[in-house]
């Protein structure tokens, strides 16, 4: 059988331009456009959604949210008081040894004022993410949340917050059943930006839960 | 320790923001240049050590198969390793065990990075980092987590923001020289970055090394090899890897003990006692200007906090005291994860070679530390090259 001679592919075509090595992109602003009409470019989105349990003790903690308490645990090994709290101690690695109530204040140990959304879009009114330290639980434990009824310019690290709890009808089990924190200090507190709505702080309960 | 390993070849492909080559295709111009500048051909080669990112970026279940033939592991022992932006220099610590273990004698190590795939932005599948329920109902964005530890950092230390801008500057500048690099310019101003957009304050838009794509390859071999192949190994001294928890709310974000840990156990597998007399260049990772500070202070080269006046006083300039990124790392090169990192052990490899061409630091450097990070700005990687 005659062996079929093999032509090479002429440089000007697109195959031929597609295996130039990448020297001819620079730096230059890319368009999402560009990736959709390159020729042969595949557009796929991946069809996948998750189902998360939320644990043991993250699940007590929500069940606490949607009743106005922040609920931590506490480590007789370390005797850390944890929030976000776990069913066991990642230092001692012995199990945690009991729920305790926190306050629903803290302080601002670090922030952000946020002014991108995460693909990159500007934002009007910025975002302001926070790392805040709930207070009654150990010192520089924190969770993350978001401040607001606050100027952004207002924002210090040690600023002293408190959580602006959705009315309880509303509150679903959610870290967002505190919407933000905001100044504990009235002065300080702004409704620019914000819906004003009146806080709804819980009661003060026993400071220990069963 | 079992064989003594060194550094014989290196190679990487440009770093560009969208790299029309395919992963596999970036991967096999790197190992192929590695190769190539240590007179080796893949059937010298025992195992592969590949390190890259989460599939979700590509798109690609088990993304280390789909990128094994690129990264020269046709029918070798393989394996492909993760630790977000550690990868790196981390594997180059887990080609540094095929050989040092004894169990093989060349090892060809590839990091490989295609960010552009992802739309709209990698930040789509980056964002699955944060805590399934207790943080990502807030919608967080990525730069969030860096803004907030840049902001604990430089609240900590009363830093000037033009003192951390000017790494920026330096490590752009130094890029101008690479004929790799996506971002280099000789004529970038602190007064540039600090005009930039705002992205979340602290952090702005010159402050950060935006997604890349790129691929970079080095080859190791144990030391009766290498000592055939070149007189001029470059020997792997000492690794370290340390992680800190993922309860990262619950630690003070303003200095990285897990980069301190890794950094003392590399030291000290090298044998060194002063850090700052006895390390001579380093490729701190910098995928912000701030990063490359706080590492150097984990890094054991600079008192907590003092960094930024190093940098102002110019002791990390490329002829300083202690040159620091003087390939012009993450934000001058470009930062396509996995590969950065491991473009730093190259960096270094030239570097102490005396082969870096106009970004060579001057006065015959013997010994330099290479240092990346990842995860849930949790874990270090370093790694202590000298000859």
């Amino acid at each position: 059988m005659a062996r079929r001679k093999l032509r090479p592919v002429p440089r000007s075509s697109q195959a031929a331009r597609a295996t130039e090595p990448s020297r001819l992109l620079g730096p230059q602003p890319l368009r999402e456009q560009e990736f959709r009409d390159a020729l042969g470019a595949v557009d796929f989105a991946v069809d996948a959604r998750y189902g998360w349990d939320t644990g043991i003790a993250v699940g007590r903690f929500l069940a606490g949210l949607r009743e106005g308490r922040v609920l931590a645990r506490e480590c007789r090994g370390c005797r850390r008081v944890l929030v976000p709290p776990r069913m066991f101690c990642e230092q001692c690695f012995r199990p945690t040894d009991r729920w305790v109530q926190v306050e629903d204040t803290g302080r601002v140990n670090t922030f952000s004022i946020c002014w991108v959304s995460w693909d990159m879009q500007p934002l009007k009114v910025p975002e302001l993410p926070a790392v805040i330290e709930i207070d009654g639980a150990s010192p520089g434990i924190g969770i993350m949340h978001k401040l607001g009824e606050v100027d952004p310019d207002a924002v210090r690290i040690g600023l002293e917050v408190e959580a602006v709890w959705r009315p309880q009808s509303e509150r679903e089990g959610s870290i967002l059943d505190i919407e933000y924190f905001r100044p504990r200090d009235p002065k300080l507190q702004s409704t620019r930006g914000r819906p004003a709505r009146k806080s709804t702080r819980p009661r003060k309960a026993a400071s220990r839960i069963k | 320790m079992g064989q003594r390993v060194a550094v014989v070849g290196a190679g990487m492909t440009r770093f560009v923001r969208r790299a029309q080559e395919t992963g596999k295709e970036l991967s096999w111009e790197a190992a192929r240049a590695a190769l190539d500048s240590a007179s080796l051909t893949l059937a010298d080669v025992d195992a592969v050590a590949l390190g890259t990112a989460p599939d979700a970026f590509d798109g690609v279940h088990m993304k280390g198969e789909y990128l094994s033939d690129g990264s020269g592991a046709y029918g070798k022992p393989f394996f492909r390793t993760y630790v977000g932006g550690g990868t790196g220099v981390f594997v180059t610590i887990q080609g540094w065990y095929l050989v040092a273990s004894g169990m093989f004698d060349v090892a060809l190590v590839v990091a490989e990075e295609k960010m552009s795939s992802t739309m709209p932005h990698a930040q789509g599948a980056f964002i699955t980092i944060f805590d399934s329920i207790l943080e990502r109902p807030l919608g967080p964005n990525l730069l969030w987590i860096f803004a907030l530890e840049m902001n604990r950092y430089m609240s900590v230390h009363g830093l000037d923001k033009r003192d951390v801008a000017a790494v920026s500057v330096k490590n752009k500048r130094n890029a101008a020289g690479h004929p790799a690099a996506l971002l280099g310019q000789a004529d970038i101003t602190v007064d540039d970055v600090l005009n930039s957009e705002v992205l979340a304050w602290p952090v702005q838009r010159l402050d950060v090394s935006p997604v890349s794509d790129g691929a970079v390859a080095v080859v190791l071999a144990a030391e009766h090899v290498a000592k055939r192949l070149t007189d001029r190994p470059v020997w792997i001294d000492g690794v370290g890897w340390h992680l800190d928890t993922a309860y990262w709310t619950n630690r003070d974000l303003y200095y990285p003990d897990y980069v301190e840990y890794a950094a003392r156990m590399a030291y000290d597998m090298a044998g060194i006692r002063e850090p700052r007399k006895e390390i001579h260049v380093a490729e701190p990772y910098d995928p912000f200007d701030y990063k490359e500070l706080h590492h150097l202070e984990g890094l054991l080269l600079f008192d907590k906090g003092k960094a930024p006046e190093a940098m102002r006083d110019g002791v990390l300039d490329r002829d300083g005291d202690l040159p620091s990124c003087p390939s012009g790392g993450l934000l001058g090169v470009g930062n396509p994860i996995a590969a950065a990192g491991l473009m730093k052990i190259a960096e270094l490899f030239w570097q102490l070679r005396g082969e870096a061409g106009d970004r060579q630091v001057p006065g015959d450097p013997r010994r330099g530390v290479a240092q990346a990070w990842g995860d849930l700005m949790q874990v270090g990687t370093v790694v202590v090259m000298g000859r």
